[in-house]
């Protein structure tokens, strides 16, 4: 399979091919590791999210990245969450 | 080379706030010929056109189980119907499309056909939304009736009717809550449907680095707030930012527009209703001297203040990673 990011329909993926789909990866591990979760790329064309206890979904595009890390943390994940903003801040301010 | 979409219109507004009025004298006019309209009830409506289709509102949940991201069957089949019918010229030719949803109708699985669905989008593209308020009830519907305040939220056009028969200070008022919830919209005053579709349908948003906004009396209340940004946004980021927002927040973020700053030569274009953004846009220049992002929300129970700490929060460790 080919670079699928470069066939992604989805709005935050239509531009910025692999650098960006890079970068999309990395931050959005910086996010779900705040809730025990990271995510992989799967050669360009899906993400798989994984847990710490082994379980693991495979989702399409980043708009539904979100909905199945709730699923596998079992709460929501709110970017307005005082201490993800706080906990990216630190990072920032590194 | 990509053949020309065409422009579709969604009329919506609370139940007898004049769509139908609205719908009636525009497509008297000479401007609006080659116009096919979709109506929810044939019955109700004395449409005198030679393009007039009913649907019935079928709607399909699709799996997230999410109301804005239901997918209008019936209108995705009307639609595809349409289009495969004219290049057989089984019906007169069309170029303009207009929708008319019922008065209880939420919008937002409307929009959601219109840019997700794979045929038609293809074929069609949303123009504006004019939604009509009347002057008379207006102002009750929308503290009582959640779908009217949404259906205010997610118009580009705002559409007051009925102003010869009510209150000087009612429309004043009217007007005044309509400018709260959706400053981003042109505000027309209409009388017995009459307006020149040139100017109904092209009006130009007014730029959101304009609007002057205020602090909502209470934050329950949808109240619009905008966010500036003098750095730079990295595009990647926001969307990951923008998605996670939309997931977690997107019952109560009915609506973002605005112009953003990613670096290039003009900015880029952001305009969603709840969960659904539209194909972001480039421009190839800004308008003005003036490069600051500019971000208008349309929300309940979220605050200005958390908003832009959280972007700002996302858009820095973007720098990092």
């Amino acid at each position: 399979m080919l670079c699928g990011a470069l066939m992604s329909d989805h709005w935050a993926e239509q531009s910025g091919g692999y650098r960006a789909r890079k970068a999309r990866v990395k931050l959005m591990n910086r996010v779900l590791g705040h809730y025990g979760l990271s995510v992989d790329d799967w050669a360009g064309a899906v993400y798989t999210l994984h847990d710490r206890k082994g379980s693991s979904v495979v989702v399409q595009d980043v708009g539904s990245v979100w909905q199945a890390a709730e699923g596998l943390a079992g709460r929501p994940l709110d970017p307005l969450d005082g201490d993800l903003v706080a906990s990216l801040e630190r990072v920032a301010a590194r | 080379m990509t053949p020309r979409k065409h422009p579709v219109t969604l009329l919506t507004g609370f139940l007898g706030s004049g769509k139908t009025t609205l719908l009636r004298r525009l497509l008297e006019h000479p401007g609006m010929g080659e116009t096919a309209v979709i109506v929810n009830e044939l019955g109700e409506v004395p449409l005198d056109h030679h393009l007039v289709r009913a649907v019935d509102e079928r709607t399909v949940v699709l799996a997230s189980g999410c109301v804005c991201c239901t997918m209008r069957g019936d209108l995705a089949e009307e639609l595809r119907d349409l289009f495969s019918r004219r290049i057989r010229y089984e019906i007169p030719d069309f170029h303009r499309v207009v929708v008319e949803t019922t008065g209880l109708a939420d919008p937002a699985p409307v929009l959601y056909t219109l840019l997700t669905e794979p045929v038609v989008r293809h074929h069609f593209e949303l123009e504006c939304v004019v939604t009509t308020v009347d002057s008379v009830n207006g102002l009750d519907q929308l503290e009582r009736q959640p779908e009217s305040v949404k259906q205010a939220a997610v118009a580009d056009r705002l559409v007051v009717t009925k102003a010869d028969i009510a209150a000087p200070e009612d429309v004043e008022a009217l007007e005044g809550r309509l400018r709260t919830i959706n400053p981003a919209a042109a505000l027309l005053r209409v009388e017995f449907g009459d307006v020149d579709p040139a100017i109904l349908l092209r009006a130009a948003d007014r730029d959101p680095r304009e609007l002057d906004l205020e602090p909502p009396a209470h934050t329950g209340h949808v109240h619009a707030f905008s966010i500036e940004l003098d750095e730079e946004v990295d595009w990647t980021a926001f969307g990951v930012w923008l998605t996670m927002l939309l997931q977690s927040r997107g019952q109560d973020v009915l609506r973002v527009k605005g112009l953003v700053n990613t670096g290039g030569d003009g900015p880029l274009v952001l305009n969603g209703v709840q969960h659904v953004i539209h194909p972001p846009e480039h421009l190839p220049a800004w308008p003005d001297a003036d490069r600051r992002s500019r971000l208008v929300f349309i929300a309940r129970g979220v605050s200005r203040e958390e908003v832009e700490r959280s972007l700002r929060a996302f858009n820095r460790a973007a720098a990092l990673v």
